[in-house]
């Protein structure tokens, strides 16, 4: 059996592993390394805590089968999952460490003395306190994610759902969550710590409800960050630092990639979280784009602006990843760039439904990632680009967040992408995106509509490159 | 007058968010989605919690109510580890350099 200080001692450097594994990430070629540290820093935290306990009888083997069930379980999906779907597998994994954490507070609340902190009934303050949070988090992340997962599946509509005195609610929900924890903590009562449980499953499922398809990369970055300060709780319940650090890394990840995702759709926080977006400004533009010309063309004359260009730029969105139109389009880019045409890639930061989406799906198609460049980088570069293609991408391109002080997007960071000598524009009709308004960059002279399936159209123009 | 060990835990705890804030601004954004999978990985290291709570019964009673949901949590918790660091290698092994003389 370990001493306490030493198995404490290798928490913290698992903890610190930990840090390493998310260091590792600031570039590609030390990401791989980072994933190993993190693994190993796993390892050494499940290894210690099996020796710190020294109990190897009977329980040993039913956790090792509970292990192994896990571990095949999560190996099976890592290997199935496409590539397209994981927004979803992330939202499915939130839950599962959200309801984790909510079982391992049961199990505290319930045998206090395997955890050291006092006999049923008579839990010491601070512990019950951390507790209570870690499961009341831990829940709010679980029926959270399940509402995310279910709509970025489709299984539940992406509109938001809204009704009235709905905030009002909410807040009367949070609200009771600190009054019963502040209850609980002076009776000690079971019935009490259920009422908990119960209210924070139901005000996680309130909260993501009235939030839009569109908003899900800000839902996702939040639940992650949710995930995380749950860990802290328990781990200071668990008095267990490797589960301290991770969860405050976790928990600042979440909320820095909660920020980006804002600052990308130029939406305060609290506005995303109030939900409803998406769904009152549908009407309004759709009055007069029909009058309006718009040049439409088909695979040959995009080829043939394609092959007198010297420089093209991709405007790539999740649209294209909903037709797989990925592996399609690097061949489009390899017959380009065997014509010495130079190509690079212009990503939005929220392209696609998570944070980091489109670089997954386009390093996936074999795109090596110093082609691919995020809107800072690239932005400047439209101006002297011949050929700007966009496919499956819409609102991000919209030259009406820059003109119009009324439009819903207006001060959304959006590519320059009418600054490109011609724009290829591929969409299968000139509905509107996400965001429910009209693009300008449709009717402008130098766009070409191509309206197509993207996969289509893209394999049309190779053949006639 | 000694201190409460809370204290530092809680130094541990605030400490370790400025170091996420730091790390987590130094991610390059096209990594932002292998990013948010092994941060899940990592969270699961509360399978630490699962298992004391799984190993805590006697041999009579190795499924009271505590273990059982000990079990559970220790096989969603490995869900989550093994999917969350393969499928994190997967796409890991996807980013690319370009090759030379293409």
């Amino acid at each position: 059996m370990l001493s306490a200080n030493l198995s404490a001692i290798f928490y913290l450097i698992s903890g610190v592993l930990f840090i390493l594994a998310l260091r590792g990430l600031s570039s590609p070629e030390t990401s791989r390394q980072g994933n190993f540290f993190g693994i190993l820093g796993m390892i050494i935290a499940v290894v210690v805590t099996f020796f710190s306990i020294g109990n190897f009888s009977t329980g040993f083997v039913v956790v090792l089968i509970f292990l192994l069930i896990g571990g095949l379980i999560g190996a099976f999906i890592a290997y199935k999952i496409p590539m397209t779907a994981m927004p979803e597998l992330v939202a499915g994994f939130h839950s599962l460490v959200g309801l984790a954490a909510v079982f391992v507070a049961i199990a505290a609340f319930l045998n206090p003395e395997a955890f050291n902190l006092g006999s049923p009934g008579k839990i010491k303050l601070g512990s019950l306190i951390e507790m209570s949070i870690g499961a009341a988090v831990g829940a709010i992340t679980f029926s959270g994610s399940i509402i995310a997962f279910l709509k970025l599946q489709g299984i539940m509509s992406g509109s938001p759902l809204t009704f009235k005195g709905q905030h009002t609610l909410n807040a009367l929900i949070l609200i009771s969550i600190i009054v019963i924890t502040y209850l609980l903590c002076s009776t000690q009562s079971p019935n009490l710590f259920w009422i908990l449980l119960a209210i924070s499953f139901l005000i996680g499922f309130l909260l993501i409800i009235p939030i839009g398809g569109a908003d899900m990369p800000v839902v996702i970055s939040m639940l992650n960050s949710y995930s995380g300060w749950a860990a802290a709780g328990i781990g200071f319940t668990l008095e267990n630092t490797a589960l301290i650090i991770t969860g405050a890394l976790v928990g600042s990840s979440g909320a820095i990639l909660s920020y980006i995702m804002c600052k990308g759709m130029n939406r305060s926080f609290f506005n995303v979280i109030l939900g409803g977006f998406g769904a009152t400004e549908q009407s309004a533009s759709s009055k007069n784009k029909e009058q309006k010309p718009v040049k439409s063309g088909n695979a040959d004359d995009a080829a043939f602006l394609m092959k007198n260009a010297s420089s093209v730029i991709i405007v790539p969105g999740y649209g294209m990843a909903v037709a797989q139109a990925q592996h399609a389009l690097r061949e489009m880019v390899d017959t380009l760039k065997k014509n010495d045409i130079k190509v690079s890639y212009a990503i939005h930061p929220v392209a696609g439904r998570m944070p980091g989406h489109m670089n997954v799906l386009l390093a996936e198609a074999n795109v090596p990632y110093d082609e691919v460049f995020e809107l800072e980088e690239i932005n400047n570069d439209f101006a002297n680009a011949d050929v700007a293609f966009v496919i499956g991408a819409n609102d991000v391109t919209n030259p009406v967040a820059k003109s119009d002080p009324q439009s819903p997007i207006y001060g959304m960071p959006v590519l320059d992408v009418e600054k490109c000598k011609s724009v290829l524009f591929v969409k299968r009709s000139l509905s509107p995106g996400y965001a429910g308004i009209d693009n300008d960059l449709f009717y402008k002279e130098n766009t070409l509509m191509l309206f197509s399936d993207a996969k289509k159209m893209t394999e049309d123009i190779t053949k006639n490159l | 007058m000694e201190i409460d060990p809370l204290v530092f835990r809680l130094s541990i705890f605030i400490l370790s968010i400025f170091i996420g804030y730091y790390v987590v601004w130094s991610v390059t954004p096209s990594l932002h989605t292998p990013l948010m999978s092994v941060t899940n990985a990592i969270s699961s290291v509360i399978i630490v919690g699962a298992i004391i709570a799984g190993l805590a019964g006697n041999s009579d009673t190795i499924f009271n109510t505590s273990s059982i949901f000990g079990f559970l949590a220790i096989s969603l918790a490995a869900i989550n580890i093994f999917g969350g660091f393969l499928v994190t290698q997967r796409m890991l092994a996807m980013y690319k350099k370009k090759k030379k003389g293409k």
